[in-house]
């Protein structure tokens, strides 16, 4: 007796079920508003990107051209296919001591994979990913970018 | 001459205006008057095919892009929407690119089989599209066994699938031809134990007086409980007769890559995909005629008034409605639910939907006895 209850329970609690989850595909299906699909090179004017999204590896500068690269060189040790290169020259600073500065931080787009290692482990936060995502260039040396600004300097106060 | 059927007889216009009997009848008389009996069959039967090629193709790619639009809605996409307006010709390029793809011969395959297999399946749909009933006299047999036909050739589809998978020399083809076997061979019983239920409401196996008798209200109606569980059950049962998730171990793609149609390509390969679903279609309107009315509009009783109007829409608007709104349930089943496991479905099938197939026959009988049906 048990077990006949028991079979039936099954038959109308499964139906259940499904009736749920066809309710709950049948309510995506008759709601369009929902669509999440971005129809790009039409939107391409309006297309507002995530800020979580990796477009290129870039250096911020502030607006007296400063920037917080110390020339470390841990992005460069960190990137797992030897994306970015860092240059620095030593300098003598006033007071006569000798001082390692930031020369050129070379990034080659073509090889990156956007993995975001460099940024992680940057310990002044001087990296960061924009959201532009068009790459596409005719010259495969286009690729190859220098992200720190012209005649810019080390942020005063950062070491 | 419609004019004169519509004077001689008492039937509203629109009834007569929506009979497709008198313009067959008229093409019939009117190859017959100028030709031999024998060629005057001939034609119609070219005729006949015809049509039937071109509304295979086009319900076809048709369903092929309904069944990617919805898929797409209920995952919150868009779906194809680059070729013409809303996607609509992406169907038709997928089919130009499909018939100028190469047709890959496979070494060791048998290749008498290999080729074959397709047609069979092609063969079967379009034995089964013969006998659906799209209009009122827009029927190209109708066989006093009619439900029994049906049954019959639909179980012949799965010899193609067995074809495809045996002589295709691939162990994925292989697996996947034999799971489709006993799967169509279980759910067989249900899909006609299910049409039997209606059968002995009916009291006939011939679709045309199916459809008759519903003339008062559908049968889903008509046959209280019993004929929604047999409905239900048909539609379980064909879906996974079909071959469509959540029954499609055939084919499943994370185990079996493509299934028995494996190693088919180009426009072969189009042919399985395009038999797929034409026998949704069948399956969804073989449902809609047995137990949805067809063609028939729906009537309620004695409301006169009410019966009129629905009279007004064309018959054939009835029926492609009702089809495509089973089409969509079933379309709808294959985006929601997962695919079952072999073991899964065939206690599905032996456990729960054949014993209650019988004991629902058993009470549809007794209430066809008792009369409690109007």
């Amino acid at each position: 007796m048990r077990s006949i209850i028991i079979y039936f329970k099954d038959i109308f609690s499964g139906i259940w079920s499904l009736l749920k989850g066809m309710r709950v595909t049948a309510s995506y299906f008759f709601s369009p508003g929902a669509i999440v699909t971005e129809k790009y090179p039409e939107n391409r004017k309006k297309l507002v990107m995530f800020e979580r999204s990796k477009g290129e590896l870039i250096m911020p500068h502030n607006d007296k051209n400063e920037h917080y690269c110390t020339a470390c060189g841990i992005c460069q040790l960190n990137c797992p296919n030897r994306t970015i290169e860092v240059v620095s020259k030593t300098i003598t600073t006033a007071d006569g001591k000798s001082k390692k500065i930031l020369d050129r931080h070379i990034y080659w787009l073509g090889r990156c994979t956007f993995c975001g290692l460099c940024v992680k482990t940057c310990p002044s936060h001087a990296l960061a990913f924009s959201q532009k995502f068009e790459h596409a260039v005719f010259n495969k040396d286009l690729l190859t970018k220098v992200l720190n600004h012209p005649g810019s300097q080390l942020k005063k106060g950062v070491e | 001459m419609a004019v004169q059927i519509m004077l001689m007889t008492s039937e509203p216009w629109w009834r007569v205006f929506y009979d497709f009997s008198s313009f067959t009848k008229s093409i019939d008389e009117g190859l017959r008057s100028s030709m031999s009996s024998f060629w005057a069959v001939t034609i119609e039967m070219v005729i006949t095919a015809v049509v039937f090629l071109l509304f295979y193709a086009v319900i076809g790619l048709f369903l092929v892009y309904a069944e990617r639009k919805v898929c797409a809605f209920i995952q919150n996409r868009l779906g194809p929407n680059r070729v013409g307006p809303f996607g609509i010709f992406q169907t038709v390029a997928d089919l130009i690119k499909l018939l100028f793809k190469e047709v890959i011969p496979i070494k060791n395959a048998d290749s008498f089989l290999f080729n074959l297999a397709p047609y069979i399946v092609i063969i079967v749909n379009f034995m089964l599209l013969a006998a659906i009933p799209f209009s009122r006299g827009l029927h190209a047999i109708d066989l006093n066994i009619g439900i029994f036909y049906i049954i019959a050739v639909t179980s012949m589809s799965v010899i193609g699938v067995l074809l495809a998978g045996w002589s295709s020399n691939s162990k994925y083809s292989l697996i996947g031809a034999m799971r489709s076997g006993a799967q169509i061979v279980s759910y067989e019983l249900s899909v006609g134990l299910a049409l039997i239920t209606i059968v002995i409401l009916a009291g006939s196996m011939q679709l045309s007086e199916i459809i008759e008798a519903q003339r008062t209200g559908w049968f889903i109606f008509k046959g209280h409980i019993p004929a929604l569980i047999a409905f239900v059950i048909y539609l379980i049962a064909g879906t996974a007769e079909t071959n469509r998730g959540p029954f499609d171990m055939a084919e499943a793609e994370s185990e079996l890559t493509a299934g028995y149609h494996t190693e088919y390509s180009g426009m072969k390969f189009a042919f399985f995909y395009l038999a797929e679903f034409i026998n949704m279609f069948i399956l969804a309107s073989i449902a809609a005629t047995v137990f949805l009315g067809g063609w028939m509009p729906f009537h309620i009783g004695s409301w006169d008034g009410f019966n009129r109007i629905m009279d007004f829409i064309p018959p054939f608007l009835w029926y492609i409605g009702k089809t495509f709104f089973l089409i969509w349930i079933i379309m709808l089943f294959k985006w929601t639910f997962p695919r079952l496991r072999i073991d899964q479905l065939l206690t599905l099938e032996w456990k729960y939907l054949l014993p209650i197939n019988l004991v629902n026959i058993l009470i549809m009988s007794f209430i066809v006895l008792m009369r409690w049906h109007f």
